[in-house]
Parts: C-alpha cells; sequence; structure tokens
C-alpha cells in the first residue's frame, strides 16, 4: 500500500466515523425530545387527576347538605354517587373524562332539583359548595385543555417523518386525548 | 420565535443588561472620583455598589418591586374572581400558581414580577377589578402569565431595580455636588466639572433607553400567547379598551417602574404625542387592540 492510498482509506474511515456520530447525535437527541414531551404529558394528566379528586371530595358535602332539604329525590342522589365512583375508579384517560363528563350531568340535575327549594337556595354552605364545584369544573376544563395541546405536540411529532421511525423502533405509542362533553355540538331546542 | 428560543433570548439580554450596567455605573464612578482627585477608590465603590445591586436585583426585585407599587397579598375570600382566574389559566398555561398580589388603586392595571415561574408574582389594582368582567379579567391575567412564561419578568424587574438605582444615585450625587459647591474653595479642573454634568445628565438617559429596549415588542408577544392560553382575543381586547380610557393614572407607578403594567400607567398629557410615542415604553393601546380583533 502506497502512502497515498493509505491516506484515501483514512479518510473514507473518518467520514463514515463522522456519519456514524452524526446519525448517533440525532438519535439521541430525537429519543430524549420525546421522553421530555411524554413526561410534560404525564405531569399535565397528574394535574387533572388533583382536579378530579377535589371535584370528588366535594360531592358527599353537597349531596349530604341537599338531602337535608329534599328528602324526596332518591334518583339523582344515586345517579350522582354512581358518577362519582365510576370517576374513582377510572383507571384510563377515556374512562376518566367519561366518568366526569356524568358527573357533570349529574350535578346539573343536582342542582336543578335545588331550584325548587328556596330555603335550600339560601344555605350559605349550598352556595358555598356551589361554587367550589363550579371553580373545580373549571379547573378541570382547563388542565384539560393543558393536557390535550401537549398530547396534540406529542402525538403529531411521533407521527412525521423521520421522527416516526425512531418512535416505532422505541415503542413510542400516541396518547388518548381527554374528550369533553361535546356540548355546543348537540342540537339546542328552543321551548316557548 | 418559539417561546424556548424566547426564553433563552432574555436570559442572555438580563446577563447583557448586569455587564452594560456594571460598566455604566463603575464608569460614572470614575468620572465622579476623577472630579474630585481620587478616580479609583470612586470606580471601587462604584464596581461594589454595582455588583451588590446586580445580585440583589437577580434575587430580591420581586419583593422590591412589590415593596415601591406598594402592593399587597390578596386573599381568596376577599378576591375570589381574580385568585381562581390566575389559579384556573395557570392550570391550562402549565405553569405552577403565582403569588397573588393587589394595589389598592382606583386605575385599572397589572403587572407580573419575580425571577421565574416558580418565584413570580402577578399583582392586579383594584380598579381594575371593578372594571372588568370575568372574560376580561381572563385576558389580563393570560398576559401577564405569558410575561411569567416567557421570562420577561425577569429581564424587566431586574432593568427596574437598576434603573431605580441610577436614578438614585445620580440624584444623591447632584444634591451633594451642588451642596457643596457653595462657599469652599475648589480648584478644580473645568474639565472634569463638565464631565461630571454631562455623566448626571447622560445617565438617566441610557437608563431610559435600556428601558425601552426591554419593552414595547413583547408587549404584542406577550398578547398573542396570553390569546393562545384564553383562546378569546376579544376578552384582552375590551380589557385594554377600559384600561386605555380611563382618565386617571396609578399613583405609585414611577418611571422605574412603568414598563412592568400592561398598560402605560402614566395618563396622556398635553406634551406633543410624538415625543410621547418615541419615549413610550408600551405600544399605543389602539394598535394592540386592533391587532387581537384581527386574530
Amino acid at each position: 500500500m502506497d502512502i497515498t492510498s493509505f491516506f484515501t482509506f483514512m479518510n473514507i474511515g473518518l467520514i463514515i466515523v463522522g456519519i456514524v456520530i452524526a446519525v448517533g447525535t440525532y438519535l439521541v437527541s430525537v429519543y430524549n425530545s420525546l421522553i421530555v414531551l411524554k413526561t410534560r404529558i404525564q405531569e399535565a394528566l397528574s394535574g387533572i387527576d388533583v382536579q378530579l379528586k377535589r371535584r370528588a371530595d366535594l360531592i358527599p358535602n353537597i349531596v349530604e347538605t341537599v338531602k337535608g332539604y329534599a328528602t324526596h329525590e332518591k334518583d339523582v342522589f344515586e345517579n350522582v354517587t354512581k358518577a362519582r365512583s365510576a370517576l374513582m375508579n377510572a383507571g384510563t384517560v377515556g374512562q376518566k373524562a367519561e366518568a366526569d363528563n356524568m358527573l357533570t350531568g349529574a350535578l346539573k340535575s343536582l342542582f336543578a332539583v335545588a331550584e325548587n327549594y328556596p330555603e335550600l337556595k339560601a344555605n350559605t354552605n349550598f352556595l358555598d359548595l356551589q361554587r367550589q364545584l363550579e371553580d373545580t369544573e373549571d379547573k378541570v376544563a382547563y388542565s384539560r385543555q393543558f393536557y390535550n395541546s401537549n398530547v396534540l405536540d406529542f402525538n403529531s411529532k411521533i407521527q412525521m417523518f423521520p421522527t416516526v421511525i425512531i418512535a416505532k423502533t422505541f415503542g413510542f405509542t400516541t396518547f388518548e386525548f381527554f374528550k369533553a362533553e361535546k356540548e355546543d355540538q348537540k342540537k339546542v331546542e328552543v321551548k316557548f | 420565535m418559539t417561546v424556548y428560543s424566547q426564553i433563552a433570548q432574555n436570559k442572555i439580554k438580563t446577563y447583557i443588561i448586569f455587564v452594560v450596567f456594571i460598566l455604566i455605573f463603575t464608569g460614572f464612578f470614575l468620572i465622579i472620583g476623577n472630579a474630585y482627585g481620587s478616580p479609583w477608590p470612586y470606580a471601587l465603590l462604584g464596581l461594589t455598589i454595582s455588583l451588590v445591586s446586580t445580585v440583589g436585583s437577580y434575587f430580591y426585585s420581586d419583593s422590591l418591586v412589590l415593596k415601591t407599587t406598594k402592593a399587597r397579598k390578596a386573599i381568596k375570600e376577599e378576591f375570589f374572581d381574580l385568585y381562581t382566574v390566575v389559579e384556573n389559566l395557570s392550570l391550562a398555561a402549565g405553569l405552577p400558581t403565582p403569588k397573588i398580589y393587589v394595589m389598592d388603586d382606583s386605575s385599572p392595571n397589572a403587572f407580573a414580577t419575580g425571577r421565574n415561574a416558580k418565584h413570580a408574582v402577578v399583582c392586579a389594582t383594584t380598579g381594575l377589578l371593578n372594571i372588568l368582567d370575568r372574560t376580561e379579567l381572563e385576558g389580563v391575567i393570560a398576559h401577564e402569565l405569558s410575561h411569567i412564561k416567557n421570562y420577561d419578568i425577569l429581564v424587566s424587574t431586574v432593568t427596574a431595580v437598576l434603573v431605580g438605582t441610577i436614578a438614585l444615585v445620580a440624584d444623591l450625587i447632584m444634591r451633594s455636588f451642588w451642596f457643596s459647591s457653595g462657599g469652599r474653595d475648589r480648584n478644580k479642573n473645568p474639565i472634569t466639572l463638565v464631565l461630571l454634568i454631562a455623566a448626571i445628565i447622560i445617565t438617566p438617559i441610557i437608563a431610559t433607553l435600556i428601558q425601552l429596549a426591554v419593552s414595547r415588542r413583547r408587549e404584542y408577544l406577550a398578547d398573542a400567547s396570553g390569546v393562545l392560553i384564553t383562546r378569546y382575543p376579544e376578552g384582552l381586547a375590551r380589557a385594554l379598551a377600559k384600561i386605555s380610557s380611563y382618565p386617571v393614572g396609578v399613583k405609585s407607578a414611577t418611571t422605574s417602574t412603568a414598563h412592568l403594567f400592561i398598560s402605560n400607567p402614566f395618563k396622556k398629557n398635553a406634551a406633543g404625542s410624538i415625543m410621547r410615542s418615541l419615549f413610550s415604553t408600551h405600544p399605543p393601546a389602539e394598535k394592540r387592540i386592533e391587532i387581537l380583533r384581527r386574530m
């Protein structure tokens, strides 16, 4: 081997090493950014859980308060209690979202019932609980917004080329959105 | 520009401001010292003061700003709407809930301060809480939260404290200079006297320029990213219209804290409008509203 071909050989070797390093660095950086996004989603989900738990904790109090005035509305109380235990036993994001929407519906009928009892509506304890429940409902909505926007980021990222290859290799899968009840898509009935 | 590059830019900007401040301040003292015939002890004094105030401005700027604006801690029972709006929007923005303060002032305005999201403060005047409804308040708070998220608060509060320091020292020197000039026989070089006067005039101007560099464009950015949190541009647009049409300014706002507020805390006076827009720390409210309404 003469000296020039030795250097060409060396150069090719260097180029190959360079490519391997570049590809390796790229893989590591993409993998790490996916991990960061994934952690952010899990954090956002636990943010929702905190609010859902707070909401579930308020339910027994409000049921007891309403029971004191409206003794004959058994169905309503049962629905609320059922929705609450469904929420507490929910495991997946989909189940949580479903149970939360069920609870919102049940609470709506509970407050509708309360409308018929003027003494209840004057009870400061009831009013305070109602306000706190509305506040947690808002908070669930806002944490859901944060969670969903992170899920959107992650899901679109792992489906795009070339990240999709890395995501498939390391088993990254899409996250489920926390779906809100699609109230505004329902038809509004106007009654006179 | 993404949020992350904006954060990086703001951190670099803070370092630059620190360095520029230390240089200006030490140079300023060097000139003064020269006028009194002992430049180096003075320069050392200037360096010490500027180092202490940069470190201090990083760690204590938020409490200093709250003190000069006479803000007090908001209690949840008393300011339920403000409290819950801040909590809710922090959840939506993925930020820890900042400390919540109020200023007893009838002029509607708000600001955010602190060095990062973990040490952040949001402050609103009682006037703001009185004239805005909940959606408008959400617009304002979302704007402030974006300042926190982008690290705008770091640059602007550090500037507030440093500009305040410059103003204070310039004022002190000016006074001592006028008092000592009478009576005693001084055989000073007239050139150093000219330098002294120039320093006294130039330093506040430089301070103002730093302040201008800090503000303006970031208000548009914070408006836009605030709307990303609330998804409702009209809320902030209506709030800005109400705030800018209020005739009286914020009493406890000073030139060193003016750029912190969401809307200029000083109200228009008869002075020329060109000069006003040239030296204003805030873009005109009409322009911001127009952009928001087009979103």
